[in-house]
């Protein structure tokens, strides 16, 4: 029965995702807010690799026990840094947006909502998009995003990411992005992918907090409706007997 | 029953009834009211247009509760609704989704009655009161649009306003005072969001009744457009005429269950329906410093904005963008036609509403693309074009083979058809 709804849907949505608008070539990130295992990796190499500069500010710490299937005490243990928490405060930041504009060029955005407003696909590309450069001022490039003031923090784990180019001249460009033997970082390739999907899972989950929870209450709500809607059928007809 | 004034009745209805017409009320427009039993498929838009309505007026006023109509707080609030309210995000994409399915169901109110005559004497006044109607939704539509304080809310009003700016002599003076600023601005929200929760819901309201009243007064039309009061039976009731309750309030609870499965398929399922009912960019605080890559207004304007970018002069944009919906309002007046239903009319008039139809669900697909695509050869701007002369081609061809006789009619039945 959900099934052929989320059939029903997908052809629906398809047919309207002309109007996103986008990009192309993004990878598939797969996004699952009900895979708690990977929420909580992604939770996890969120606090400790990009809170550093990025804020989430619409997101309480305290909303993530429940969908992630944690304690809050082992949030608070392994990921709040900040020693003045309390009850109810927002992931915050730990560099001043100050700070940020004068030592990169300008304020690292606040993610709570890029998974929505990017999409989730474009930030799991954006993470497996970054490349060296000497000619950008931070050492790395982007190629989601030319020139994207942000370095390749997570370098470590991938390795040392080097563009091969094709072309010559304006048309120069980079065609396949590659961690030569020696450069690499503490994961494979596979892993990396696999730890930057999390990331942009528990991205996903920020977006929108309550998307697990409304996707399970639908199949409940529209299991009614369909049997409100046969009763109301058969009740439509018992009391037509007599019009034709 | 039919005056129940007049009979006496005990207990609490009789003693209300005793001081205020409520069993007659109930009887004209509910009870007795009697509707062609022919009604098919398209005539349950209207009862649902209503339902929407209560739906966005209630969602609406428990929006109002947490919301707060201010450029430093509007985006925030609103992630707070999705957050940290209880059950918030439900009302919020009830609402949001509530926006797009009424118009939705009033395009395919409105197709209806173009399709059976419903407009045609003596009904010309209930299309009135209706285009007024589609007319506030869409000032409604547009304002509540800015609330969220997103960047395609306040880039898209920026655009919006501005087209007024296109009028000549007082168009820049005319944008400021709707503005009441330079810019979209905080004064800008505050005072559409006074429009868009009180003043325009109140018209909105006003206006569904008398659109209601001037129904009942002369009847409901049907798909075979013929008039059931002219055969009545003994008892004086049209004899192909059923009361409104119980057989069509039972139908259209079917048909309601119905709507409501595609409704919650989408608030659960898809609530941003890829990009179409809540876009991308509006998920990013609005930033008056930085526009972006493409503006495209909800999709249910884009047709309207099609006709606008397909005149390469602004102003010229803006009078075919307005004749667009006006000429909609003289609908009545420009089919000179005597036969109500597309059943019995003739076949140029077939395909010329077929073509009218099929060239608005184009131009609202063009409406959504940037101007400069390519599809089979042709530019998006000159595929408008073509489609915005198909458009006005419609009322055209409407009036003249009809107003001069080329229209070769079927002989209409005295009684409605199975």
């Amino acid at each position: 029965m959900s099934k052929f709804l989320l059939v029903l849907l997908a052809t629906l949505v398809s047919g309207s995702a002309i109007a996103a608008g986008g990009y192309a070539n993004l990878m598939d990130a797969e996004v699952d807010v009900s895979d708690e295992a990977s929420l909580q990796r992604g939770a996890q190499l969120f606090a400790n690799n990009c809170m550093g500069c990025h804020s989430a500010k619409f997101v309480r710490w305290n909303a993530l026990p429940e969908e992630l299937g944690v304690s809050m005490e082992l949030i608070e243990e392994n990921l709040i840094w900040d020693s003045g928490y309390q009850a109810g405060d927002v992931m915050t930041a730990a560099m001043r947006s100050e700070d940020a504009s004068a030592w990169f060029g300008a304020a690292a955005p606040d993610l709570s909502l890029t998974a929505r407003s990017r999409g989730a696909d474009w930030v799991y590309t954006y993470l497996n998009s970054f490349y060296v450069d000497p000619d950008a001022s931070i050492g790395w490039n982007n190629t989601l995003l030319q020139n994207s003031s942000m370095p390749h923090v997570l370098w470590q784990l991938q390795g040392v990411p080097q563009p091969v180019y094709e072309g010559s001249g304006d048309a120069l460009k980079v065609a396949e992005i590659v961690v030569p033997e020696g450069q690499q970082g503490a994961m494979t390739e596979a892993e990396y992918q696999q730890a930057t999907k999390d990331i942009t899972n528990f991205m996903a989950f920020m977006a929108e907090p309550v998307r697990a929870k409304r996707q399970e209450l639908g199949v409940w709500v529209i299991g009614f409706l369909l049997v409100f809607t046969i009763l109301a059928y058969f009740m439509k007809r018992e009391y037509w007997r007599d019009v034709h | 029953m039919s005056d129940a004034t007049t009979k006496a009745q005990g207990g609490m209805l009789g003693w209300i009834d005793a001081r205020f017409p409520l069993t007659k009320m109930w009887n004209e427009h509910v009870g007795e009211y009697y509707a062609p039993k022919n009604f098919n498929f398209w005539y349950y838009f209207g009862s649902l247009a209503l339902i929407v309505l209560v739906n966005q007026l209630l969602t609406g006023i428990w929006l109002t509760m947490n919301y707060n109509p201010s450029a430093e707080g509007a985006f925030a609030s609103v992630e707070y609704i999705m957050r940290d309210v209880e059950w918030g995000w439900l009302i919020r994409y009830m609402h949001s989704t509530g926006a797009s399915a009424f118009f939705v169901v009033v395009y395919l109110h409105m197709f209806r009655a173009m399709l059976y005559g419903s407009y045609q004497k003596p009904r010309e006044l209930i299309w009135i009161f209706g285009m007024i109607i589609y007319l506030l939704l869409m000032a409604e539509a547009f304002m509540g649009y800015l609330l969220p304080w997103g960047q395609m809310s306040y880039w898209g009003a920026q655009v919006i306003i501005s087209l007024f700016g296109a009028i000549p002599f007082v168009g820049e003076d005319l944008a400021l005072w709707i503005r009441g600023d330079y810019n979209i601005s905080g004064v800008t929200l505050n005072r559409f969001f006074a429009l868009h929760v009180v003043a325009l819901p109140l018209a909105l309201v006003g206006l569904v009744v008398f659109h209601i009243l001037a129904l009942h007064e002369v009847g409901s039309n049907n798909p075979d457009g013929v008039d059931i009061k002219k055969v009545k039976g003994k008892d004086g009731k049209p004899k192909d005429g059923i009361p409104f309750h119980p057989y069509y309030t039972v139908k259209d609870t079917f048909g309601l269950g119905v709507f409501l499965i595609f409704f919650a398929a989408v608030v659960f399922f898809a609530p941003e329906m890829g990009g179409l009912f809540l876009e991308k960019p509006n998920f990013e605080p609005a930033n008056p410093l930085q526009t972006p890559e493409h503006i495209a207004p909800v999709w249910y304007f884009t047709a309207f904005y099609s006709v606008l970018r397909a005149v390469p002069d602004k102003f010229g944009g803006v009078l075919a963008m307005g004749a667009a919906i006006f000429l909609l309002f003289l609908l009545p007046w420009i089919d000179r036609g005597k036969v109500r239903s597309i059943r019995y009319r003739g076949l140029g008039h077939k395909i010329n509403l077929a073509l009218f139809a099929f060239a608005f669900v184009v131009l609202s697909y063009l409406g959504l693309r940037a101007p400069s695509e390519v599809y089979f050869g042709l530019t998006v701007t000159l595929w408008a074009q073509i489609f915005t002369v198909v458009y006005f081609g419609f009322f055209a061809f409407l009036f003249v083979y009809t107003a001069f006789g080329f229209e070769k009619t079927k002989p209409v039945p005295e009684r409605v058809t199975e």
